[in-house]
């Protein structure tokens, strides 16, 4: 094995200025799905904590900003294709990026580069806001943007480079002949899996809210104070998906304008079928339709279309999307109530599952021999290199910055104990049944 | 537990890793056998850290007073 070395990386072909400028204004839509997510997290989580929720959003996007611009955008390499390489068993196994520092050279490089770069800056943002919604009314917010600039700083960009900068997930395909190499336009690993796992880790490590699972019977329900606000972020992430999907179909996969119609109905068609089937399945299971259930049901399907939607037909996503719909209410049950994991937005079952669902369809369906190889070692690594990563890195700053909030805090509410103030100061505070 | 379930994860990894490295591309079907084999590998490492953290959530719960 060579020591490893900084090479510059094949060179993707280039788009055209049109193709270009349709990048940047999907790229202008795309934080519309940070914004529907942000809404989705307030919604789900608790009244007294709704001010403490969204501010915690707003302020993790601002985290990875800076945190990306400073350090993690060097990892990527994004701005400059070049990337640390070593050797092994005869093949280049490019496992680092190594841009400049601090964005230097960004004014001078090709527009596409420059474009990659900031669908980085909004899939980071994207990815550290997903666990937020699952440490909800128990999670610090200095904690939570800690973790948020962790994920900027080592996560991402490891994984970011290894999926779109060039990296060794992107090339199975040249050295190892499997398929087009491991294939993610929308980001289904590199943000909503990421996220998944990064808020599975945050569950383990911050445990469950107080009262959720009393010492006798089954799980209390914690409801969202919010249905609107979690529906109508459902609508809104819809147009950032449709952006996200497209500009990464255009980006990553350099595919013909003439395939993006398809891959934006190709996003809306998986988001429907597993919206219906969400309604379905708990009307079925609890005799009328949940809306928080049916909210993760349509964003398991826009999350599952974020690895799909570009390279399968629309009908095969609306098949997909059916089964993360089916999937994903069951997963949300199973979750709670077997293996005790109180994740109030649901992200668990929403991005990682949902995600891994998506990358697998991508396997299945891409019709590529040695594609479906490609997409399970693709799943091998967040399982086998993110997961455990992720927590090491969760668990070694909890020891800096705790994560979970002191029990007065939780008691009163994070708005109060964090911010001063409520979010809806002219309401009546409840006294909460679960402290009994 | 949790922590024994977590250091099983990079196991099943590297033995899909180990899949693509040894067996050349022709022989799909054992590229694919040992790349399942590491997948399985990981969603044990995955029950175990589950099953790591309702152990401790049970001891906690027992600790609390009531």
């Amino acid at each position: 094995m060579n020591p490893p070395a900084a090479v510059p990386l094949p060179v993707p072909p280039m788009l055209s200025e049109t193709a270009c400028v349709l990048c940047l204004v999907l790229l202008l839509l795309a934080p519309l799905a940070v914004a529907g997510m942000a809404l989705v997290n307030t919604g789900l989580g608790r009244s007294r904590s709704a001010a403490q929720a969204l501010l915690g959003n707003l302020a993790i996007v601002a985290v990875t900003a800076i945190v990306f611009a400073l350090v993690g955008a060097t990892f990527t390499g994004a701005l400059n294709g070049v990337g640390h390489t070593f050797q092994l068993a005869g093949k280049p196994w490019n496992w680092l990026g190594a841009g400049p520092l601090f964005l230097g050279g960004l004014s001078t490089a090709p527009l596409q580069s420059q474009l990659a770069l900031l669908f980085e800056f909004l899939a980071v943002a994207l990815a550290a806001l997903i666990p937020w919604g699952s440490g909800a009314d128990r999670w610090r917010l200095v904690a939570g943007c800690a973790a948020a600039a962790v994920t900027a700083a080592i996560v991402f960009p490891l994984l970011a480079h290894w999926v779109w900068g060039g990296g060794w997930l992107s090339q199975l395909g040249v050295n190892f002949s499997l398929g087009w190499g491991f294939l993610d336009p929308g980001g289904a690993a590199t943000i909503h899996v990421l996220g998944g796992l990064s808020a599975l880790t945050v569950i383990w490590i911050a445990g469950p809210r107080k009262g959720k699972f009393p010492k006798e019977g089954f799980s209390t329900a914690l409801p969202g104070h919010n249905a609107v606000y979690v529906l109508f972020g459902c609508f809104v992430a819809l147009v950032g998906w449709l952006a996200f999907n497209t500009a990464g179909a255009l980006l990553w996969l350099h595919a013909p304008l003439t395939a993006l119609p398809a891959t934006a109905l190709g996003t809306l068609l998986s988001a429907s079928g597993a919206l219906a089937a969400a309604f379905t399945v708990t009307r079925v299971r609890f005799g009328k339709p949940d809306a928080s259930l049916c909210a993760n049901g349509w964003l398991s399907g826009l999350v599952a279309s974020s690895a799909c939607a570009a390279v399968i037909t629309p009908i095969q996503a609306l098949v997909v999307g059916v089964i993360a719909g089916i999937a994903t209410p069951l997963l949300v049950e199973v979750f709670e109530l077997a293996v005790s994991i109180d994740d109030p937005s649901g992200a668990v079952s929403v991005h990682a599952a949902g995600g891994l669902l998506g990358l697998i369809a991508a396997g299945i369906f891409a019709g590529r021999p040695g594609q479906f190889l490609a997409q399970l070692i693709g799943i091998a690594t967040l399982l086998g290199v993110i997961l455990p990563l992720v927590y090491l890195l969760f668990w070694l700053l909890n020891r800096i910055v705790p994560f979970r909030v002191d029990p007065d805090g939780e008691r009163i509410g994070m708005d109060l104990h964090e911010l001063g103030g409520g979010a809806y100061p002219e309401f009546v505070i409840h006294r909460d049944d679960s402290y009994r | 537990m949790k922590y024994a379930g977590l250091l099983v994860l990079p196991a099943g990894f590297f033995l899909s890793i180990a899949a693509i490295v040894l067996f050349p591309a022709p022989s799909a079907a054992s590229r694919v056998a040992f790349v399942l084999c590491g997948l399985a590998v990981e969603s044990l490492g995955l029950a175990v850290a589950f099953r790591g953290h309702m152990e401790a959530k049970n001891t906690e719960a027992r600790r609390e007073p009531s």
